[in-house]
């Protein structure tokens, strides 16, 4: 195509040199992210293929090892521990996804029931934790599940800890930790969603159906699927991968895709294996991504 | 919009306490007498006196501090070429999605897959060099790398909203291209860019995963410190310091959300 | 010699533009004398807005050339185009004051600032924005700010003004006020307006002449009253308004038609084709006229307020009146089509 002379956005220039200054402003940050985002990323794809030297050194020979254990094959007989962990992780991420949902409608139905002045004020005490920092908001829970507590008195009481011991670590814990971190993520996008609701469609689903839960799914759910999708992928994403919150919370023997990863990084010393399980996440996290495609609509996350 | 039904009211006022429940506990026991146990021993504030004159603690803020504002200052500029870069130019639709997709990666992936990459990659570059040793070198590059990312969405969003229009109005108007960048594009770009950097400075200020991968022995920061002493056991010091943190991550979002308030009138 | 201002005419010459492998403008050859007020009609997508874009300087024909007085600006950007536009959505610059939205195109060009100082205070006078001057454009209603995006543009003493469909943005009765605001204010400063609309009603109450645009080319150019009494084809007759179309053959000097045979004073040079009258011009008589005279009977009867819609048949005749008599369906009335009000169409 000749370099012909083009006006663009009021300017007299030529596509080749749009270009050039184009690429000019692009090269340094992008330039950044290929070299510390897509090379490493590719060399941590390739490293999951390699083999771990006796003291825990990287061999650069091709070897699917790493994946058949993660699978659950290994000298031993199959185990399905990998395969677990992987299974758990879905799942507390699914839950912890679907409670923050369920808690997120009617906080943002609240919210937007208030007078316009104080709904600010109430967002903002829920942008407050969603910006405070995760260890903070994880280890908090040790006061309140703590054995002198009121909670943790109440469970054992119902037989499901031993007396006098604290309501962590054990699952019950993790889920506790995991809705109160990842439940702003959910509440601020759906209540964008919320506040646009247009009420006089609900308010004709109300005429005709009788069952309050055919007007939410009718009239409330269409309207807010925007909002709610960008805070399910928000969710459920991130949570797949969290590692504080079973850390702290969860206990050694509660492991997630998270603390699998980190314990190759840290004390097993197993850099192949850590990035065949981070290959796992990885495909798990671009099937969300791709089932949220799917469905909503191209919202900006920003 | 109408009142809300007394049942969602009390479930969203439960949902709010259930926020705030854990925050509300370490605030209430880093004032607390008592040094261990739940024991309510009276009110004091000499816990916060304790942090000031801990060397340690106040060494890793200043790190923290320190790898926020380094961190920031580089990821805001190259963020926002970024931004300017896809956003001003006539890309083709293909170009233009790459470059989308591109720039919601980091947004997208488990920080974990991040951090993993990153120690993997500093690894191998350690071989080269020294100064990719794990501290804050690598910190830095690695706040930098997940920062870029949000920087260029919010600037680019705040472009978006500028559209092409007063730009051509301005050309329309006899401006010359460094009159239209200093008269009406900086001046319109500057909230964006603003806003971008103070959402990068509290992502570093916050981040636990990357700073945990990459960081090295003399290289702590608050959130790591703070995970390291919670393992061993917590105390009211470490609830007097979790609740400062808190506090000054209220001020800094509240004074973020005021300004860009300010701002949007423009 | 340098002429002034309102001295300068405009002319397109074979302009094409394509975007790709649309075909936008397709070979438009236009004059615009100077001092008038011209304007492109067209429904959307048929290139008016283009035009004007290429006149404006923003945008490149693929082909052709723009020629402003004796000189070819067809290489010039806008910046160094002595024409200026107000847009559609006015892009008034958000962060700037009025007072300094107006002087921007002054101000970019370095003029003295005594000079800016009393332009300005001019032109804010003159679109009585006096008040508003240090105002953000956010505090401003739509109607003031139309007035901010052409005190901007005027006070730059333009060779040619242009306007993007001014008026879309304002609602109905700020509309007809400031149609006729816009014409006062062209017929005031002498300088040549060219205005892009899709809206008929403004075109014909504003504009020395106008040109209608359908798919990229210009049908028909000529003053409001030739534009709508006299439409050429079938394009024009229907976009300018309500039109009475009969399908008629070219006979002995005018046209038998379902309604019968009609006299025509400028009868078709076709022998099948469309005949037209607007609905104004079809006038009730008491009794059978002496010629071109039509017996038709009232199907519906629409109140305008100051008019009345009559729909007729045979011929699906609509006749607009304000005759005092009051009709019910069913009467039988007589309607003379004057030979003089009837146009052959092209076809």
């Amino acid at each position: 195509m000749p370099n012909r002379l083009f006006i663009w956005r009021g300017e007299l220039t030529t596509r080749g040199s749009l270009t050039k200054r184009g690429l000019s402003f692009l090269s340094s940050g992008m330039l950044w992210l290929a070299l510390f985002l897509i090379v490493p990323t590719l060399v941590f794809m390739a490293l999951s293929f390699a083999d771990r030297g006796e003291y825990g050194e990287i061999i650069w020979k091709f070897t699917v090892e790493n994946y058949q254990r993660l699978m659950g094959y290994s000298v031993f007989g199959w185990t399905p521990d990998y395969l677990y962990i992987l299974w758990r992780s879905v799942v507390v991420a699914g839950l912890t996804t679907l409670i923050s949902v369920l808690l997120s409608y009617p906080l943002s139905f609240f919210i937007a029931s208030r007078p316009p002045r104080s709904r600010y004020l109430w967002l903002t005490l829920v942008i407050v934790p969603f910006w405070t920092n995760m260890v903070i908001r994880a280890y908090a829970w040790f006061l309140i599940l703590a054995p002198e507590l009121p909670f943790a008195k109440v469970a054992a009481f119902l037989g499901l800890v031993p007396s006098g011991s604290a309501l962590y670590p054990s699952p019950i814990a993790v889920y506790l930790g995991m809705v109160s971190m990842f439940l702003p993520f959910v509440t601020l996008p759906l209540y964008s969603s919320v506040e646009r609701l247009d009420w006089s469609l609900v308010e004709a689903a109300q005429d005709l159906y009788s069952s309050r839960t055919r007007v939410f799914f009718k009239a409330i759910l269409p309207q807010t699927l925007p909002g709610l999708s960008v805070g399910v992928v928000l969710t459920f994403v991130p949570a797949m991968g969290t590692f504080i919150v079973p850390d702290l919370l969860g206990g050694a023997k509660y492991m997630l895709v998270g603390n699998l990863i980190q314990q190759q990084f840290g004390a097993s010393r197993d850099w192949p294996f850590g990035a065949a399980v981070s290959m796992a996440l990885m495909i798990l996290t671009m099937i969300s991504l791709q089932l949220y495609r799917r469905r909503g609509e191209e919202i900006e996350l920003l | 919009m109408k009142a809300a039904h007394p049942v969602i009211k009390s479930l969203a006022l439960g949902t709010m306490g259930f926020l705030y429940l854990p925050l509300f506990g370490v605030a209430v026991y880093s004032v607390n007498k008592a040094e261990k146990g739940l024991l309510w021993k009276g009110f004091t504030l000499d816990w916060y006196l304790q942090l000031f004159s801990n060397e340690w603690i106040l060494s890793t803020a200043l790190n923290t501090l320190a790898l926020a504002v380094v961190s920031t200052l580089i990821a805001t500029v190259l963020g926002t070429l970024v931004a300017i870069g896809i956003n001003r130019f006539p890309w083709s639709k293909k170009a233009n999605s790459m470059l989308d997709i591109m720039l919601h990666i980091p947004v997208v992936t488990p920080d974990i897959i991040m951090a993993g990459a990153l120690v993997v990659a500093f690894g191998l570059l350690r071989v080269l060099s020294n100064v990719f040793e794990p501290g804050m070198f690598d910190m830095i590059i690695a706040h930098i790398t997940f920062q870029i990312a949000f920087v260029a969405l919010v600037v680019r969003s705040r472009l978006m909203s500028i559209g092409h229009d007063v730009e051509e109005a301005a050309r329309d108007l006899f401006a010359t291209n460094w009159y239209v960048l200093r008269r009406v594009m900086i001046p319109l770009m500057l909230p964006g860019v603003v806003a971008g950097a103070m959402l990068a400075f509290t992502l570093s200020l916050d981040d636990f995963v990357l700073s945990f991968f990459t960081a090295g022995p003399d290289s702590q920061t608050l959130p790591l410190y703070i995970y390291a002493a919670v393992r061993k056991g917590v105390t009211p010091e470490i609830h007097a310091l979790s609740t400062l943190v808190v506090l000054i991550t209220v001020v800094l979002v509240v004074g973020a959300e005021r300004m860009s308030r300010k701002k949007e009138a423009c | 010699m340098m002429k002034r201002n309102k001295d300068k005419n405009l002319s397109v010459h074979n302009v094409v533009k394509t975007f790709g492998s649309v075909n936008v403008l397709k070979e438009v050859n236009q004059e615009v004398r100077a001092g008038e007020f011209f304007t492109l009609l067209g429904p959307s997508g048929c290139g008016k807005t283009t035009l004007l874009r290429i006149i404006a300087g923003l945008e490149t024909p693929t082909t052709g050339k723009v020629v402003l007085g004796d000189e070819d600006i067809t290489p010039l950007p806008a910046a160094k185009r002595h024409v200026n536009m107000v847009f559609q959505s006015y892009a008034l610059f958000p962060h700037l004051t009025i007072y300094e939205n107006v002087a921007f195109g002054l101000r970019s060009r370095k003029i003295d600032p005594a000079e800016i100082t009393r332009r300005v205070e001019d032109g804010l006078e003159m679109l009585r924005l006096g008040a508003m001057k240090d105002r953000l454009p956010h505090q401003l209603s739509g109607g003031q700010r139309q007035r901010v995006a052409l005190a901007r543009a005027l006070v730059n003493e333009p060779d040619i003004l242009l306007l993007d469909e001014p008026m879309s943005a304002l609602d109905a009765k700020l509309r007809a006020q400031v149609q006729e605001e816009l014409r006062r204010l062209q017929r005031k400063l002498g300088t040549t307006f060219i205005m892009v609309t899709h809206d008929q009603d403004e075109a014909l109450v504003c504009s020395d002449r106008i040109a209608v645009m359908s798919d990229g080319s210009i049908i028909q150019c000529g003053t409001p009253e030739e534009v709508y009494d006299y439409p050429r084809n079938r394009f024009v007759a229907e976009f300018l308004g309500a039109a009475n179309l009969m399908k008629a053959k070219a006979y002995n000097g005018g046209v038998s038609t379902e309604l019968g045979t009609l006299h025509m004073n400028k009868p078709p040079d076709w022998t099948e084709g469309l005949v037209a009258i607007r609905p104004e011009w079809v006038k009730i008589r008491d009794s059978r006229p002496e010629q071109n005279g039509v017996l038709a009977t009232v199907e519906d009867i629409v109140y305008r307020g100051n008019h009345f819609d009559l729909m007729l048949s045979p011929g699906g005749l609509r006749v607009r009146t304000n005759s005092y008599k009051h009709f019910k369906a069913g009467d039988q009335v007589w309607l003379e089509l004057s030979a003089g009000d009837l146009v052959a169409l092209e076809n």
